[in-house]
């Protein structure tokens, strides 16, 4: 089995990638994840289950209930993982310098 | 070109490290993060509190796009003009713990500067989930349902 190109195959679904985001806060329960869906029960743990099976996700049994949770491990063997973060700091800085460049030193 | 903003974050450490060298004056870097009306216009956010002291304490409020407010908090365990700060962090009603920030100034030429943070999280696991998450967003982009959850969290 081809692991790397079947996690892009899972990345390229929206609804896999929402639940993704939705992860990435904290860890639910299967049950939680598909209340934030109108997809149907059965869809969302199918979509769960493909994420499960390239290890984005990892499945833990906490009582009678499955919870999941983001493998950032696996997560980072994707490219560009930490791209976005070091965007999202890199604007941050960048308009930090254009508005400070407007003010001289007293 | 190398880029001006670095990352480091090695695995199974519970820190991150961000770098960035500046085209400011180091005084002028350190107002960004000492002046309150300065504070407020490059992070798009309302400064409720910011005592720059040993021992202060800062609040702020961020309005989204869709006109809900997110209150972010935390203590000044130390502040050292054109030097170092060094507080904590807190985003309100998240699963988030509290980060603990150091921030270190540093003057390079008359013109530029430099500021490295270090930024240690409760846990490797809480680490992971802050990288992850401009990554998640970043690929959702489209996804407006819950774009709403991310908002409340960057």
């Amino acid at each position: 089995m081809n692991l790397r190109r079947d996690v892009f195959q899972a990345l390229a679904d929206p609804t896999r990638r929402a639940i993704l985001l939705l992860l990435a806060t904290q860890s639910m329960s299967a049950g939680a994840i598909a209340s934030n869906f109108d997809t149907a029960r059965p869809t969302v743990s199918k979509h769960l289950q493909i994420l499960a099976e390239c290890e984005l996700l990892k499945q833990e049994q906490s009582g009678r209930e499955l919870h999941y949770h983001i493998n950032a491990q696996k997560m980072k063997e994707v490219a560009d993982f930490i791209e976005p973060f070091r965007q999202m700091w890199d604007n941050r800085f960048n308009k930090l310098e254009a508005i400070m460049k407007q003010y001289k030193v007293d | 070109m190398e880029l001006k903003t670095k990352i480091s974050a090695e695995d199974g450490k519970q820190e991150i490290r961000i770098s960035r060298e500046f085209d400011l004056p180091l005084e002028l870097l350190f107002r960004a993060y000492s002046e309150a009306a300065i504070v407020e216009q490059w992070m798009g956010t309302k400064v409720i509190k910011l005592e720059n002291k040993n021992h202060g304490s800062w609040q702020f409020a961020t309005t989204d796009p869709a006109g809900n407010v997110h209150g972010f908090h935390g203590v000044i365990h130390e502040f050292a003009p054109n030097q170092k700060i060094t507080r904590t962090f807190e985003m309100e009603n998240t699963p988030f713990p509290v980060q603990l920030e150091f921030l270190e100034f540093e003057k390079l030429t008359n013109d530029t500067s430099k500021l490295s943070m270090q930024i240690v999280y409760k846990s490797v696991e809480d680490r992971d989930r802050m990288l992850a998450l401009p990554f998640a967003k970043g690929l959702n982009m489209a996804h407006n349902r819950l774009q709403e959850i991310a908002n409340h969290l960057i």
